[in-house]
């Protein structure tokens, strides 16, 4: 038997209790992970924004439309090297459940836009020529089965046809795929075609991409661009892709708080329920510290046995939720994959993070029971047994 | 044989609030090198007293405690707790064995303290309990056995260690008389086979028949000496 062998036998004292303990600091520090994951996700970390390409939206909100004019106008920002642009069309696929992004844009212009996105040069050339042509990526294929040449049904919620149908249906002419290791999700189909044959708002789009001569530059360019619509009817707001993604979340409200609120409650919960179990460990075994001590075992000792135990306790439940959150990752990320809104990636520092604190969450709640038990003195407690 | 506990003018009182309890007055002893000392005397007399300060575990208000050639109200807590397991085994009325570890286990833990590596930890703590005769209850945990066989269990952990000194609080005060008859005589072995020191509180006459020397302890002062 090891000093260890003693703290790990005590922590078997009471199985129940201690499982109890153990499972409450696993789900801390689950949410942990989850959630500092989440909040920094959120914060944009999720998206692949790139350095050079200016986001220009509408100003008061990002679901007024701008009018496709405006383009013009933007190209010949100085600083600026391409624009393109996207509209959000809404709609299902059979069943609102399936859900994936719609984008109406320019074939070509867009591709070249977002280089991220790998297609065949074909695919482009056969998405420019065919007005009802849509390009979907590679993953969304699987997933429902679609193959080159099927003719995709989608229901429009926000833009029926002149005719009042609202039923659309696409030409499935081509398919991407990504650089990295994020999962797209954009059904991309042409503008051209959703222009003429929508309803009502032709002439608008969603919003512009710029792609910029000099990163260095983003900040005047974007300046440049708000004061060109800065006194007309439909004024902007440029931002930097990174900024529109973290813009894009905040609408959502601020994750990272609300994550921080729920966090620190449970910590708080989990310190006092920790605390509680380590103080009523301690109280039915003063007479064996005593005991311990009265053998030859310094304060110190049996102060590091009890600080231990804690530290044992809480860094085991702390390991075990991360190592969940781990495991569970592949499943979140599939979930999340299947909204459009980009992958989850686990954050790794918050794992790092997840273990510093179930550390210091051990040394807290056991350092009053700890300290006591360094106080003990032995004729005291064996008079109290 | 020289004195391995020499007491003298040994006091001590406890502050109550505004109250002092003067529970050792004036203690002078002296017990030498393998003998077997039975103290007797009434509740409340300060037996248990005296015993915590002959083993270590407090001092005395005033007067000088040498034991083991150590004056004991000069050294501080952890002094004193590496001079405990060097020197003193203890055995207590309710035997206090961890109950999360088996009797080894139990025999084990004052070998922690050295550096003996664990296949020999293991070893010595197989032979004392081969020495109280419990070699079949190596894996036994506290709560399945009997009392009397818990008692052997810390009697093995007293000695494991090879403490010359072993200081036993009412060791036979929670057995029947057959139990605590076979504890006492296996005291006595110690003593006299193992040429271990014994200073046995009890309140049992009986069990202080077993004693080479019997002192009565009355109102913190003592009574009476007899050669048992």
């Amino acid at each position: 038997m090891s000093a260890f062998g003693l703290l790990w036998a005590n922590l078997h004292r009471r199985p129940v209790r201690t499982y109890l303990t153990l499972l409450s600091v696993l789900v801390a520090f689950l949410l942990f992970t989850l959630l500092r994951t989440i909040a920094v996700w959120f914060e944009g970390a999720g998206y692949d924004a790139a350095s050079n390409r200016l986001v220009v939206t509408a100003k008061y909100s990002i679901i007024d439309l701008l009018p496709i004019r405006h383009a013009d106008a933007i190209r010949a920002v100085d600083g600026v090297e391409a624009v393109t642009h996207q509209t959000w069309f809404g709609g299902n696929y059979q069943d609102p459940r399936n859900f994936f992004p719609k984008y109406p844009v320019e074939p070509r212009a867009w591709f070249d836009m977002n280089p991220e996105f790998v297609i065949d040069p074909e695919h482009v050339e056969a998405f420019e020529s065919i007005r009802t042509g849509a390009v979907v990526p590679v993953s969304l294929m699987e997933r429902y089965g679609w193959k080159i040449g099927d003719i995709i049904p989608i229901e429009a919620d926000i833009y029926p046809m002149r005719d009042g149908n609202r039923l659309w249906q696409f030409d499935l002419v081509g398919s991407y795929t990504m650089d990295s290791d994020m999962e797209p999700s954009l059904f991309l189909f042409h503008y051209d075609y959703f222009d003429k044959a929508r309803s009502h708002s032709t002439g608008t789009v969603g919003w512009f991409t710029v792609r910029i001569a000099d990163p260095e530059q983003a900040a005047e360019v974007a300046s440049a661009i708000d004061g060109l619509f800065e006194n007309s009817l439909n004024p902007v707001k440029t931002a930097t892709e990174d900024e529109f993604g973290r813009a894009f979340a905040a609408q959502l409200g601020n994750v990272g708080l609300m994550a921080t609120g729920i966090l620190g409650a449970v910590f708080f919960t989990i310190l006092l329920l920790t605390a509680n179990t380590m103080a009523q460990a301690l109280r039915e075994r003063v007479p064996e510290l005593a005991v311990l001590k009265t053998l030859g075992f310094s304060d110190a000792w049996v102060a590091m046995l009890v600080l231990g135990e804690s530290v044992l306790l809480c860094v085991l439940g702390g390991l075990l939720g991360i190592g969940l959150t781990v495991l569970l990752a592949p499943a979140i990320d599939a979930v999340i994959a299947s909204t459009g809104f980009g992958a989850f990636v686990l954050y790794w520092p918050a794992v790092g993070a997840g273990v510093g604190v179930a550390v210091l969450l051990g040394l807290l709640v056991g350092w009053p029971p700890a300290r006591l038990a360094n106080r003990l003195t032995i004729a005291d407690a064996l008079r109290r047994s | 044989m020289a004195d391995v506990i020499e007491l003298q003018n040994v006091e001590k009182s406890f502050t109550k609030g505004r109250e002092t309890v003067d529970v050792l007055l004036g203690i002078n002893l002296a017990v030498k090198e393998g003998d077997f000392l039975a103290l007797m005397g009434p509740s409340g007399s300060g037996k248990t007293t005296l015993l915590n300060i002959i083993g270590g575990i407090d001092h005395a208000t005033n007067g000088e405690a040498v034991v083991a050639g150590q004056n004991l109200n000069r050294m501080n807590s952890r002094q004193l707790a590496r001079w405990r397991a060097a020197h003193i085994g203890f055995v207590f009325q309710f035997y206090n064995l961890l109950p999360v570890l088996n009797a080894r286990r139990n025999v084990e833990l004052p070998l922690l303290l050295t550096k003996l590596s664990a296949k020999q930890r293991r070893k010595n703590s197989e032979t004392a309990l081969a020495i109280v005769g419990l070699s079949d209850r190596a894996r036994h945990k506290p709560g399945e056995l009997s009392g009397g066989q818990q008692q052997r269990v810390a009697i093995a952990r007293a000695i494991v260690a090879d403490a010359p000194i072993l200081v036993c609080d009412e060791p036979t005060g929670d057995l029947d008389r057959d139990t605590a008859g076979e504890i006492l005589d296996l005291l006595e072995i110690l003593n006299r086979d193992h040429g271990k020191t014994i200073v046995m509180v009890t309140h049992d006459p009986k069990a202080a028949e077993h004693a080479s020397h019997v002192l009565h302890l009355d109102k913190g002062r003592l009574a009476l000496e007899k050669a048992a």
